[in-house]
């Protein structure tokens, strides 16, 4: 069984976010990028499937423009067999991305389809969603565990939800979306960067898997949260009860 | 005349009293005695001072004091019943001129973060702690380094925040930066994790003021590149630990913050082998190479045993990962890992990078290791090597020990110390390889003699042998003073006696020394 994973390029989780002058969007330029987190967590899950002797090959793919090759390269490094890179120069929207999937996957015939649960840019969470329904797949969303039934052809998937864990099990092929408890992705160790060089990354257009990439969306504005007003010290318990009373009025 | 002065004086000093106070040393073979000119504090003393700076800022609570007369690493206790916090350096000045008009000892003191007994009182100092003079008071990014210039009790890890907003970052970085102050940094001439690329302090500290014992402003807070108009002291300021003067504002180069960052975890199968790779890489990566440190492999697995990484879980992933990739042929124990961070900018710089590791791995220099691949990652990383020392704490009683030696010696003298130890307590190696600097920490599950008596004088004589120094960047402190002579001359050592003693000598109004336990007192009397 072949599992394909999709991954995004996205600013660094650990850099602060500017918002660019004229709002039209955030700062890009000179800004450090990596692999969004939650996709680095669906791949290593894939990664330890195949490890553990139930999937043949993980397929790494992602799609925008060229220096999206930069994190598939680490994806490759982690230890995905081979990667599809789907190049377009613009901003795809889930419904984009989730098309472009279902079109390679009726190309690759995966029986797993592996994604982040959001993309920590937009914070959509939709694309699994969206990719589950236009295949009319099972899904499994928020994954913080998931155990393969190679007979059964089954994955028991634990989902984190508002009240807690829901259990589900789903009929393969599925989409699975990870959620942060699912695993501790790995490290890219220098023989594997190494290995990574000699692995194959297919290049192909929204064109040539006949997908018309419109959108129904636009950003009209974006701004920072208003600021944090600073806290007030206050020198003793009645004034702060004073504080609370009159100013606050909360008591 | 002068001379015979300052003589008379030193009788006066050796010269000390018979009672020795109760410490709670686990390092110092030396005794010390509590100097009788000192004054003891009185009720007087206190209402001035409150006059002086205010309510908050006289401290006498005994938990509050508890914690300010005792260091970081629990070995240092004092008796002091009194802690000032300043506001500004006029009422630091007013401070030291009334404890010099009462001759009164006292202590500077500023995250106290410091590992040598160099920042709590020995006996009952009047400490001074300047944590609340904290502004930053400008910066300027016009050149191409931005100078800063602060007070003394500002955090480091806050001005590397504030300048990191402005695309800039500080010339040093430790790990104890949450909690130390510059003031303190500048007076201790702090190393850290970027000498290696951005020099020591006395390169890029471009002023400073600071406020002498009898409470004269010493104003030197140049933000100026160059300027060669006479004897440039605030060199004798930086790394002085405090006695000849408080620090009270410093201005200091901030290099321009680089775009692209990344660092490697690599794995040697011996010491030699990180040797050389610090020296291919100062060749190869000259430019790019911003940090290099190592840690032996029984640093790694007490980081990675005790629960500092996180959970449990956490810290055995991290390292099971490693080891369900390609170290298990390979016995983890036996390597020295080490560290790389680099700096440059785009992608010709990850290109130069991984260039030379994959050709490292290639040529046997380096076993394995890993390259971070976001941020997130690479502070992990930092996090292993910068909480050495916690976990150090975490495991016990710890001896520490902070050596320049000769590269081709440094990992004799920890294998030396094993045999010298045996099974009583585990050698723990770190530390700052690209600077020749050796952190030597002995870990033992409780502070025992026995076990002190096999450590000392052998290490400082093994570094003296060795012309090492016996404190690379911590200081003398307490700790070390009387041992100053394992790495300066007895004519050095001399002259640094007549030049603190001239320093307070020429200083109107003084009429007796503060600062009790000065580097240099403590040298008089070894």
């Amino acid at each position: 069984m072949k599992i394909m994973v999709a991954i995004k390029r996205v600013i660094d989780y650990a850099v602060k976010i500017r918002v660019k002058p004229d709002k039209s969007g955030v700062e890009t330029n000179n800004v450090k990028m990596s692999m969004n987190p939650f996709c680095e967590i669906a791949l290593e899950e894939a990664l330890r499937i195949k490890e553990s002797g139930l999937a043949s090959e993980v397929i790494a793919v992602s799609m925008g423009p060229t220096q999206v090759v930069d994190t598939i390269r680490t994806g490759l490094a982690m230890g995905a067999d081979r990667a599809i890179h789907v190049d377009y120069p613009g901003t795809l929207y889930p419904l984009s991305v989730a098309k472009i999937l279902k079109a390679l996957v009726e190309i690759e015939k995966p029986g797993l389809i592996f994604l982040g649960k959001q993309a920590i840019d937009d914070d959509c969470n939709q694309t699994g969603q969206m990719i589950a329904g236009l295949l009319k797949w099972p899904q499994g969303t928020f994954a913080s565990k998931v155990v393969l039934d190679k007979e059964k052809q089954t994955a028991v998937v634990d989902r984190e939800v508002d009240g807690g864990l829901e259990t589900l099990c789903l009929d393969l092929p599925a989409v699975i979306t990870a959620d942060l408890r699912l695993n501790q992705p790995r490290y890219a160790t220098l023989p594997n960067i190494m290995k990574a060089k000699s692995k194959v990354i297919k290049k192909l257009t929204p064109e040539d898997l006949k997908v018309e990439i419109k959108s129904d969306i636009e950003v009209v504005k974006v701004t920072e949260p208003p600021k944090r007003k600073a806290g007030v010290l206050v020198s003793s318990v009645d004034e702060l009860i004073d504080k609370l009373k009159n100013e606050a009025r909360v008591v | 005349m002068e001379k015979w002065r300052a003589a008379d004086r030193l009788l006066k000093f050796s010269s000390s009293c018979k009672s020795k106070q109760g410490k709670y040393f686990y390092s110092v073979a030396t005794t010390v005695h509590r100097n009788p000119l000192f004054s003891i504090i009185s009720p007087d003393d206190i209402s001035y001072f409150k006059t002086l700076l205010g309510e908050r800022g006289v401290v006498q609570d005994a938990l509050a004091l508890d914690a300010a007369n005792t260091d970081w690493m629990g070995k240092y206790r004092g008796s002091s019943k009194l802690l000032l916090q300043p506001k500004n350096t006029e009422e630091v000045s007013q401070i030291l001129k009334y404890c010099n008009s009462r001759c009164l000892a006292v202590v500077p003191q500023g995250g106290n973060t410091g590992l040598v007994g160099g920042s709590v009182p020995v006996f009952d100092e009047v400490i001074i702690n300047v944590g609340l003079m904290r502004n930053i008071l400008s910066f300027d990014k016009v050149i191409v380094s931005g100078v800063l210039v602060c007070e003394a009790g500002c955090i480091l890890e806050n001005l590397i925040s504030f300048l990191d907003d402005e695309g800039f970052i500080m010339p040093l970085d430790l790990g104890a930066k949450g909690s130390c102050q510059i003031g303190g940094n500048v007076s201790t001439n702090a190393g850290g994790l970027r000498l290696l690329r951005y020099g020591s302090l006395h390169g890029s500290v471009l002023g400073l003021e600071a406020v002498l014992a009898n409470g004269t402003v010493l104003d030197m807070l140049g933000t100026l590149r160059k300027d060669n108009t006479g004897y440039d002291l605030k060199h004798l300021f930086i790394g002085s630990e405090g006695s000849l003067g408080i620090v009270t504002k410093v201005s200091i180069l901030t290099p321009p913050k680089l775009s692209s960052v990344n660092i490697a975890f690599l794995a040697c199968e011996d010491y030699t082998s990180c040797q050389k790779l610090l020296l291919e890489a100062k060749k190869k990566l000259g430019g790019i190479l911003s940090a290099f440190e190592f840690l032996d492999s029984d640093a790694m697995s007490l980081v990675s045993s005790t629960t500092f990484l996180g959970t449990e879980n956490h810290g055995q992933e991290v390292i099971k990962d490693k080891h369900g990739q390609d170290f298990t042929s390979i016995d983890l124990r036996a390597l020295p890992l080490e560290f790389w961070y680099s700096y440059a900018s785009g992608s010709i710089f990850m290109e130069n990078l991984e260039a030379f590791l994959l050709h490292s791995v290639e040529s046997g220099l380096v076993a394995n290791g890993v390259l971070a691949q976001d941020i997130n990652q690479a502070s992990s990383f930092w996090h292993i090597r910068e909480g050495l020392p916690e976990a150090l704490m975490k495991a016990g009683a710890v001896y520490k020990y902070d050596l320049s030696l000769p590269l081709e010696k440094m990992y004799d003298l920890v294998e030396e110390m094993r045999v010298q130890i045996g099974p009583a307590a585990k050698v723990v190696a770190y530390g700052h390889l690209g600077d020749g600097n050796l952190h030597l920490n002995i870990s033992a599950p409780a502070y025992d003699d026995n076990i002190l008596a096999k450590i000392e004088p052998f290490v400082y004589e093994w570094t003296s042998k060795n012309r090492g120094s016996i404190s690379a960047e911590h200081g003398l402190g307490l700790m070390k003073a009387a041992k100053i002579h394992y790495s300066k001359s007895p004519e050095t050592v001399r002259l640094m006696i007549d030049f603190d003693y001239c320093v307070f000598e020429l200083l109107p109004d003084t009429s007796c020394l503060d600062d009790n336990h000065s580097i240099i007192c403590l040298c008089l009397s070894a």
